[in-house]
């Protein structure tokens, strides 16, 4: 048989048709169309419901436990526990099982909880009501039970329940209004139009005598993005075929707004929703912490392993004598004798690696995860990123790379609305080389004579008037900028009137509204758009209006939008505005040259420069132009690139306007933060879609370039004159050259005045760059490296005209790079996702343009300067918190379970446990989890304040250095020398004597508690040895659990337990704590353990120092003589009183 | 003393410019609470460990450690202990017969008679041990081969006992009382001792064979089933004694019935099994005299009589005998002594080495320039 025919066939039955049809058809409110236009394929598609859970009550274990035990730790567990229910082992079961049990029980309810909410909210979704037209009336339906092709009406202020395709609204225009704020955040309203044949369709009776059929895409995620076709059989036979695009298609979850009613037929329900589609979990990043984590894990493993390879090996060495094996006192009973030699063996090493598999514990993942959790609570509450504007603090979207903030290298930020407020306002205009400046403002409302203007150059003569005025024309035509309508028009007009309305633009795209509102400074003030015609009141407020044909929408790789107005007196005018790179190419005539200077001039100001430009159309050129725009428009396939291709032909030929500049003024603080970063050891990169003078100034208002940083241009300017080799080369020589004397002079501590470097680099370059070359330069190695090492030397780097997808190219090669650095995107954007998601750490600014940054991002921030405590607070702390978190967790276990290790080489490899079950069990769950899990949250090594007042401190934590091997090596060697110190001082203590004043002996479980004691209290002072910050909570838990143990082990000792079939714990320890020697060798070896860890502690900080520890010393100095100033202005005081 | 600083900030935190701007009554729901705690800005205490703060807590604990470490050593020196290997490996040892003719079923006793000489009197109450060297009692199977709840009197398990003892659980298809190999292997030497008189004759040293056990576990963790049938002999009717033991458990010391069955001390005394290897177990105790004048064990000729039941020549193992007096710390053991004065002196040591280190570098890095 043929196998693959056999594939597709059962592909075909597990998935169902529609799913490899690209397309759908639906047929609206149900309706078969008429006989013989086509094939009737019933498709079929998903209900409505919305399932955001997970589970099913009747699932929930089998499928949850399912996905524990995934995780390999949980696995492992389980695997253990198994084991120790199969053979004989010395441990009892549940010394594995209650922790594991536990755990999963933990992991359950806190899973099962959230689905249970998320079962609530979906059920209050799905059975909400919806209103559908059936048979010409209105019905209530709950709204899962929505099919696709029913028609729905949805009134005022009620959210959609699923993507519907607008037929017609209440409006007489076929408009309605829409927020997606729920969506993507922007709580601006945008328009959407109803397809234009069945707008008149406006009552239920009406709608449902209407035949059509929709012809759309399959389902996928892109918000922005829809392509379909509607027919629509009126009496005719031949269907009216009309385009569909998203501004016809309304999505679930955004809401009706100024509109009454519309009605909508449903094309993609349920789960194939596009918001749906975007719920679909992101991939998961992982931490350097969790990698380093996972490597001592293996380490870890295999201690273990072979820990009970050698206790195994040296068993049978030294069991080879029969009366060691099996002395008369001590027999094996039948079976264990007959068992082979190799199945005892294997049940032996497998019985060795259950006594020591404490030492990888279970609790170690509890608490990390306990640890993000609740410790990223930390940053949503903090006031100082609390922003009062927007009413909003940051957002956590995962606490899983906490920690990585604090090991930050590349911080890659975008320009616009993240350096800059995004605030955009209308500086200047050129025309003709004449420039015009609106009055200043304040606060949005103008100042009293606001129809005057400066004048800087000669007023112009009669033509230049003209073209002025045109130019004011074109900027209040052409932009996709809404009024947000009052109840009257009248209302409007006096708000227009009375200078309020700066509020009332609304559009997505900041500098239109600046553009806009501009104009009416200049005395254009745009009104409305009303029945297809655009209202403006100009100077003289005479009312002027002009259809509004087409617009041709901007997009970012055109960089400029178009539109097609008729004039009252019937001239057909094309309107554009663009970028200057984008608009002078299609220039025909116009004063160029003067335009150029002044855009170029505002450029290096750091102003946002647009050009404008116009074409005046015959009526026979604008049929032509309706004619290809309508064909790209209806095409299903490809839509967007003949779109493409259509404005290329459209939009050329132009009569240049003039330009203007809009200023964008830098966010609070962004230039201390970049300095901050910059101190911190970070590398800031600036990417950007703007063009290369605007960005460079930025960069230099946001102190990213210094007045004495060497500027290195790797542009397409420096390439078209040579070639881009020799450009990489000679920039890589002069870096480099720098480098050697650099390092020559930080020897010879002149490491003050070096030159640094900052880059500057275009996209076009940087796509020559990045592709991959065959040709293996004269180095060695290719352009790729060779610029890597360029950007390696410069201290900051600025990419401009940056596509999207090329800022996450940038990253991933720097992420790539050999040293692999930890990188970090900033961005506010839907243009800065791909970067976000790309780097390790993704930050999203809450800013104008929109939610999708901050839905994608990893962390949530308002403000740039926030950027600055996030990293160097939050950020530091998180990352010495779960660094001492891992390594501690190491250590305990080490001093917990090594002693078991060497009492085997006493008890003839017997696998004797030295503990009680108990201890065994509690250890890692009560006696020694909370003091840790607090330190990992409260700790502050140095105060919160002296973190950001001096960003160096940064560095000693860079390269996840608290977590390198010779770290971990000291705190497992500490852990051994720990672990060696309580077994041999137990041991010498126990040597043959007693040490009773009673002359009475102890036994082995009275040795095994005195190592116990002696580790619980070791292990918890040895955190609060290293605890800098001791708050309430850190004493009440760090004694509190030394009480909890004593008071534990005199509960376990003083009771014989009725469930236990043993007792050997009772009075075990009682019976030690009255015996003298017992507390003064407790003391003594807690002593002696923690002393190595002490003398180290105070030697290196004596000797060397770091950073932070000089600070800490030098504070600690401060603080004395303060307090003593303190005290005494307090004892003055209360005199005083 | 460590050297600190209490940092108490303001917890109250003003909110510059909340008031005025649009809406504040929405900005206030979402705002998070100020708190302390919510801030990381809970007062707290930050310790330093600097050479300048801990070099007092060394030299204290040297200052500490050295007297008790002296003390300890002295007391654990005036300690007398005498020990005496019986085993009889040795051709020439007394019980070197015994320790040959050894068999399991042999009806009777093998004695010997080992002496040996005090110089020094021993004094106040003298507590005689019985050591065994090469005897794992801490093996897994061994230590696991027993059922507390037949100890405890249950009666269940007396007459069903935990499946633990195996291979020592039944025999004859009765279950064994006490079950389990720690059971089956009770030490059961007899060892008296005789004063020689310089005249010659034998004046038997009173031995008291009670106290030697704990407290709880004589009355509380070992109970002899059927509580109040003072007749041992019915309540184990239905079982079997041990494998390798002479009596059953109900005769172990017919004299006393508090001594009696479960609750034997020297049975009791066993059972709690050793830490290590090599170890030894409290026998009996030799009270001091009730004038305080002459010493419990003067100084002169003993005689040890053994009567010798115990084999370890299989394994290698030791017996011996230790008689020794007790301090508040116990018996004999140095260690203690040299530990606490080792650790004081090295904590003295560091201490001034720290000292020079502090003088040296402590100034250097107050006064190091730090940016600030």
């Amino acid at each position: 048989m043929d196998l693959s025919s056999i594939r597709k066939l059962i592909t075909r039955y597990c998935t169902g048709e529609e799913s490899w049809v690209d397309s759908r058809t639906v047929y609206i409110g149900q309706k078969e169309p008429p006989p013989g236009t086509e094939a009737y394929i019933p498709q079929r598609f998903p209900d409505n419901r919305i399932v955001s859970s997970k589970y099913t009550f009747w699932n929930f274990i089998p499928k949850n436990l399912f996905e524990q035990f995934r995780r390999i730790a949980n696995f492992y567990f389980l695997i253990i526990f198994l084991v120790q229910l199969i053979i004989d082992t010395p441990t009892s079961p549940t010394t594995s099982g209650l922790p594991l049990f536990f755990v999963i029980t933990v992991t359950a309810i806190k899973q099962g909880y959230e689905d249970w909410i998320r079962h609530k909210a979906d059920n209050a979704i799905n059975q909400c009501p919806v209103h559908i037209i059936q048979h010409g009336k209105v019905v209530r339906k709950q709204s899962q039970k929505l099919r696709v092709g029913d028609i729905v009406q949805v009134k005022e202020n009620e959210t959609f329940p699923c993507d519907l395709i607008l037929l017609s609204t209440s409006r007489e225009d076929g408009t309605c209004f829409v927020t997606t704020a729920s969506l993507d955040g922007e709580s601006s309203h945008k328009t959407y139009y109803a397809v234009q044949d069945t707008k008149a369709f406006n009552t239920a009776e009406e709608v449902d005598t209407l035949h059509a059929t929709i012809e759309c895409e399959q389902p996928q995620p892109d918000l922005y993005k829809f392509v379909g076709r509607i027919n629509i059989y009126l009496d005719r036979d031949e269907p009216i075929v009309r385009p569909l695009g998203s501004e016809n298609l309304l999505l679930r979850g955004a809401t009706l707004k100024n509109t009454e009613y519309i009605h909508a037929v449903a094309i993609y329900t349920g789960m194939e929703t596009k918001m749906a589609l975007n719920y679909q979990s992101k991939s998961q990043k992982r931490s350097a912490v969790e990698k380093s984590m996972n490597a001592y894990l293996i380490v870890y493993l295999c201690i273990l392993i072979s820990k009970a390879l050698i206790n195994t090996v040296l068993k049978y060495a030294w069991q080879a004598n029969p009366n060691r094996d099996e002395p008369w006192y001590n027999q094996k009973t039948e079976t264990e004798r007959q068992r082979h030699v190799l199945i005892r063996a294997f049940t032996d090493f497998l019985a060795f690696m259950v006594l020591f598999n404490y030492i990888i514990p279970v609790s170690m993942y509890v608490t990390v995860e306990m640890q993000k959790f609740l410790g990223s609570y930390f940053i949503l509450w903090d006031d100082d990123m609390f922003d009062e504007e927007l009413g909003e603090g940051p957002l956590v979207n995962t606490s899983d790379l906490n920690e990585e903030l604090g090991q930050v290298e590349y911080v890659f930020t975008d320009k616009t609305g993240t350096l800059t407020e995004n605030n955009m306002e209308l500086r200047e205009c050129c025309v003709d080389g004449h420039v015009y400046v609106p009055h200043a403002i304040c606060n949005g409302q103008i100042l009293p004579g606001a129809t005057g203007m400066d004048m800087i150059d000669s007023s112009p003569g009669v033509d230049g008037k003209e073209r002025e005025e045109l130019f004011f024309r074109a900027l209040c035509l052409c932009h996709t900028v809404q009024v947000k309508e009052e109840e009257t028009v009248d209302g409007i007009k006096r708000g227009i009137h009375q200078g309020k309305s700066t509020s009332f633009y609304i559009s997505s795209s900041p500098d239109e509204v600046a553009l806009v509102e501009g104009m009416k400074r200049l005395g254009f003030t745009y009104l409305r758009l009303k029945d297809s015609h655009m209202e403006i009141l100009n100077r003289e407020d005479e009312m002027e209006r002009f259809e509004l044909l087409e617009v041709l929408n901007f997009d970012s790789v055109r960089r400029r939008m178009s539109v097609i107005v008729r004039s009252s007196s019937g001239d057909y005018y094309l309107f554009c505005k663009g970028a200057d790179s984008s608009v002078f190419p299609r220039v025909v005539s116009g004063k160029v040259e003067q335009v150029r200077a002044r855009v170029e001039h505002n450029a290096v100001e750091g102003l946002r420069t647009l050009c404008v430009a116009y074409k005046k159309l015959t009526h026979e050129e604008y049929e032509e132009t309706c004619h290809l725009l309508n064909r790209a428009k209806l095409a299903l396939q490809d839509r967007d690139k003949k779109l493409a291709e259509a404005y290329d032909v459209i939009e050329k030929d132009f009569i240049l306007l003039g330009a203007t500049a809009v200023e964008d003024r830098l966010q609070d603080k962004a230039a201390d933060t970049i300095e901050s970063l910059h101190k911190a050891g970070m590398k800031v990169w600036v990417l950007t879609g703007d063009k290369m003078e605007t960005a460079a100034a930025t960069c230099y208002a946001s102190k990213l370039f210094h007045r004495n940083t060497q500027i290195l241009e790797l542009t397409t300017k420096r390439t078209e004159e040579q070639s881009l080799h020799d450009v990489l080369f000679d920039l890589s020589r002069t870096v480099l050259r720098q480098h050697g004397s650099m390092t020559r002079d930080t020897f010879s501590g002149l490491s003050g005045d070096y030159q640094d470097y900052g880059l500057i680099i275009d996209g076009a370059t940087l796509s020559a760059v990045l592709k991959p070359t065959q040709e293996v330069t004269s180095n060695g190695g290719n352009y790729k490296e060779i610029f890597l090492e360029i950007c390696r030397n410069c201290s900051a780097v600025l990419c401009c005209r940056m596509a999207p997808l090329q800022k996450a190219q940038i990253v991933k090669m720097i992420k790539a790079s050999k040293e692999r650095p930890i990188t970090l995107a900033i961005g506010d954007g839907a243009n800065d996702v791909s970067m976000i998601l790309e780097a390790h750490v993704g930050i999203g600014i809450m800013g104008k343009e929109g939610r999708q940054a901050a839905r994608n991002s990893d962390y949530a921030i308002t403000k740039f300067k926030h950027l600055k405590k996030m990293l160097l607070v939050h950020g530091h702390y998180y990352y010495i918190r779960i660094a001492e978190l891992v390594q501690y967790f190491f250590y305990k276990n080490v001093c917990f379970i090594f002693p078991q290790f060497l009492y085997q080489f006493f008890c003839g490899f017997s696998q004797q446990p030295l503990y009680d079950t108990a201890y065994l069990t509690l250890y890692n769950i009560s006696f020694t989890s909370l003091p840790i899990l607090l330190y990992s949250l409260m700790e502050q090594h140095i105060n919160m304040d002296i973190l950001k007042r001096d960003p160096t401190l940064y560095r000693d934590i860079a390269k996840n250095s608290l977590l390198r091997w010779p770290t971990f090596i000291y705190w497992t060697f500490l852990g051994v020398f720990d672990a060696v110190v309580f077994f041999f001082g137990a041991f010498f203590l126990f040597d043959n004597t007693t040490f009773t004043s009673n002359g009475q002996m102890f036994g082995n479980w009275t040795f095994g508690t005195l190592v116990f004691t002696v580790l619980v209290f070791t292990v918890t002072l040895k955190l609060a040895l290293d605890t800098h910050y001791w708050t309430w909570i850190n004493h009440f838990v760090i004694w509190g659990s030394l009480l909890f143990y004593v008071i534990f082990s005199l509960l376990w000792g003083g009771i014989i337990w009725p469930f236990l079939n043993y007792q050997r714990m009772y009075y075990v320890f009682m019976q030690m704590l009255s015996s003298g020697p017992a507390w003064l060798s407790i003391i003594l070896l807690i002593i002696v353990s923690l002393l190595p860890d002490v003398v180290k502690k105070v030697l290196c900080r004596a000797l060397w120092p770091t950073t932070t520890e000089r600070i800490q010393t030098k504070r600690q100095c401060l603080t004395a003589e303060q307090s003593t100033i303190f005290m005494l202005s307090q004892t003055s005081s209360s005199v005083s009183f | 003393m460590m050297a600190s600083s209490y940092n108490a900030k303001d917890e109250d935190g003003h909110h510059p410019g909340s008031v005025g701007s649009g809406g504040p009554g929405a900005v206030k729901s979402k705002k998070p609470d100020n708190t302390a705690f919510k801030q990381q800005r809970l007062p707290a205490w930050q310790p330093i460990l600097t050479a300048g703060t801990v070099l007092p807590a060394f030299f204290m604990i040297g200052l500490i450690f050295i007297p008790i470490g002296i003390g300890l050593l002295v007391t654990s020196n005036n300690i007398k202990e005498f020990e005496i290997d019986y085993t009889g490996v040795d051709m020439f040892s007394p019980c070197f017969n015994c320790s040959q003719s050894y068999s399991w079923n042999s009806t009777s006793a093998c004695t010997c008679s080992v002496p040996f000489t005090l110089d020094q009197p021993f004094e106040s109450n003298v507590f005689m041990y019985y050591g065994l060297s090469n005897f794992y009692q801490n093996h897994r199977r061994y230590v696991k081969s027993r059922d507390d709840s037949q100890l405890n009197g249950d009666k269940s398990s007396l007459l069903n006992p935990s499946k633990e003892c195996e291979p020592y659980r039944t025999s004859d298809k009765k279950s064994i009382a006490p079950c389990g190999a720690i059971a089956n292997s009770l030490f059961n030497d007899t060892l008296e001792l005789f004063y020689i008189h310089p005249n010659g004759s034998r004046i038997a040293i009173h031995l008291v064979k009670t106290g030697i056990a704990w407290w709880t576990d004589k009355h509380v963790k070992f109970r002899n089933p059927g509580e109040n049938n003072n007749n041992l002999s019915i309540v184990f009717q239905d079982t079997s004694k041990p494998v390798n033991w002479r009596k059953p458990v109900y005769e172990l010391d017919p004299s006393d019935p508090d001594n009696n069955g479960f609750i034997n001390e020297d049975f009791i005394v066993w059972m709690r099994t050793a830490a290590l290897p090599t170890f030894r177990k409290l026998y009996r105790i030799i009270q001091k005299k009730k004038d305080n004048m002459t010493p419990t064990l003067p100084p002169g000729n003993y005689s040890l009589e053994v009567i010798y039941n115990y084999p370890v020549r299989s394994f290698d193992g030791r017996k011996r005998m230790i008689l020794s007096t007790i301090s508040w710390m116990g018996g004999k053991n140095p260690f203690l002594g040299i530990a606490y004065i080792t650790v004081g002196s090295v904590c003295f040591f560091l201490g001034v080495v720290l000292l020079i280190i502090h003088h040296k570098y402590g100034n250097r890095n107050n006064n190091a320039d730090i940016p600030n």
